[in-house]
């Protein structure tokens, strides 16, 4: 088991497995994303009280709930690389954070379109949801802003995971200051006690896009992860030895 | 007690010393400490030229504006936090000094504190009388201030140690501290804007102590890391 992890946490090693692991998840990611698309735009019934602009549901949920998927795998895998010095760990962070960031704002921008038609405004700041998840986007911003002011990478990795860790812990006082916040202004959210009773035509496209949605997120984050490695052991011998190997042996 | 324990420095001695040693910098400097409370008074100020001096409207909007400016004034005190001992080389000798590093960077931020935060403090009561507030609110803005602006020293320790050696640092920091920042500006403003509506207040004030306690007792240790981070 620790062998095994070992040799994971090695970079040629990673560089050549993450393209199997990537198209194992992409596979069904992709099945799963196609059918809760088909499904949910086309065979789920209408929303009685929202017709079809319910229907954004099925990228908006997904989206955020990967935007805080992926600040917590950062987090991590920034507090692995503090804690064990493991250096994939770091490319694992670095990674997600463009990701995380990319989600969190299509949750934003989907949330806002769906708000337009249903609460008749772009953008309403009395919802906390949005609220949290916008001052989310910030602290991905101002992670990628520490990362991308250090020129060394190592001391940025270090200092980006402490900065992961300290918003860890601060966007879950976050989540609940914005909710305190917004009770004091009423009756602002139309769609507060929906309840979680919904049909099951409606609700397994939406778990279908989930499921779809995180396995693609993974299949991306490897990639992106791959390419990280590659160009920060560009100086190494394994590297300068792949590119320089003929065709068909590497 | 044998000789050498006698002569051991104890374990608060760092955090002393450097408090001490930047109080006195501070003394010897005060355009430092005064800079950010005319910064507050200005932003202050341009409110109600901005959006008008009405009577109502300045009540309304009296407590949000006030925290606004503090957490501002705050953000530009920060950032000389600890980059003059960066400068001329003292921090590293902190860093290898046997003192907890913790320590001593709780010291530099008590000082930060008593340099930034509690001159605002004590300068609010005079904006917040012109914004028409009620004396009893001022008391809780006071209150408020306190607690939440012992919370930004702290968290804003954090980013003044990881953006240290750093050029362009001022807008990096702004952008790091800020959200950080968020709980302590909702909580803040809206306790004193409860409390300027006459309705129970007390459940903010308790959640801002809570914060400045957690904050004291968790970010020394992320500044130290960060501190180590910086100067590697």
């Amino acid at each position: 088991m620790w062998k095994w992890f070992h040799q994971l946490a090695s970079p040629p090693h990673f560089y050549r497995i993450a393209p199997i692991f990537s198209a194992v998840l992409l596979l069904p990611g992709l099945a799963l994303i196609a059918y809760g698309v088909y499904a949910g735009l086309f065979l789920a019934p209408m929303d009685y009280q929202q017709g079809d602009a319910f229907r954004i549901i099925y990228v908006h949920v997904p989206s955020a709930y990967l935007s805080m998927m992926a600040y917590m795998i950062m987090a991590v895998a920034g507090g692995i690389g503090l804690i064990w010095r493991m250096k994939l760990a770091h490319a694992v962070a670095a990674s997600a954070a463009p990701l995380g960031a990319w989600f969190t704002f299509l949750a934003l921008a989907t949330g806002s379109i769906w708000g337009r038609p249903m609460w008749g405004t772009w953008w309403e700041w009395a919802d906390p949801r949005m609220m949290s998840e916008l001052i989310l986007l910030f602290f991905y911003f101002g992670y990628m802003a520490l990362r991308a002011a250090i020129d060394d990478t190592a001391k940025a990795d270090k200092a980006s995971a402490v900065l992961a860790l300290v918003g860890v812990v601060n966007v879950i006082i976050v989540h609940y200051s914005v909710e305190w916040w917004s009770s004091l202004h009423q009756g602002q959210t139309i769609m507060a006690k929906d309840g979680p009773a919904m049909d099951p035509g409606m609700l397994y496209p939406l778990l279908a896009n989930i499921f779809g949605f995180t396995l693609l997120f993974g299949s991306l984050l490897l990639r992106r992860t791959r390419t990280e490695v590659l160009f920060r052991e560009r100086r190494t011998r394994w590297v300068k030895e792949m590119i320089l190997a003929p065709e068909g042996q590497s | 007690m044998t000789d050498s324990e006698r002569h051991m420095p104890s374990m608060m001695s760092g955090l002393t010393a450097v408090a001490r040693r930047d109080l006195l910098l501070a003394w010897k400097r005060p355009g430092d400490v005064l800079n950010p409370l005319f910064f507050f008074a200005m932003v202050c100020t341009l409110f109600p030229l901005a959006v008008g001096p009405s009577a109502e409207q300045l009540t309304f909007s009296g407590p949000g504006v006030l925290w606004v400016a503090a957490l501002l004034a705050m953000l530009i005190s920060l950032n000389s936090l600890f980059i003059s001992d960066f400068d001329d080389g003292s921090l590293e000798q902190l860093l290898v000094s046997p003192q907890p590093l913790p320590l001593v960077g709780l010291g530099k931020t008590i000082s930060h504190w008593l340099t930034s935060g509690l001159p605002l403090v004590l300068v609010s009561p005079i904006v917040a009388i012109t914004y028409r507030m009620q004396s009893d609110v001022v008391l809780v803005l006071m209150l408020t201030l306190t607690l939440g602006t012992i919370s930004l020293s702290l968290l804003g320790s954090i980013g003044a140690a990881l953006t240290v050696g750093l050029h362009r640092g001022t807008a990096l920091l702004s952008l790091l501290i800020l959200p950080l920042s968020m709980p302590v500006l909702i909580i803040g403003a809206n306790t004193v804007s409860l409390a300027a509506g006459n309705e129970t207040y007390s459940a903010g004030i308790w959640a801002l102590a809570a914060y400045a306690v957690g904050t004291l007792s968790l970010a020394p240790y992320a500044t130290a890391a960060a501190l180590r981070i910086s100067n590697e």
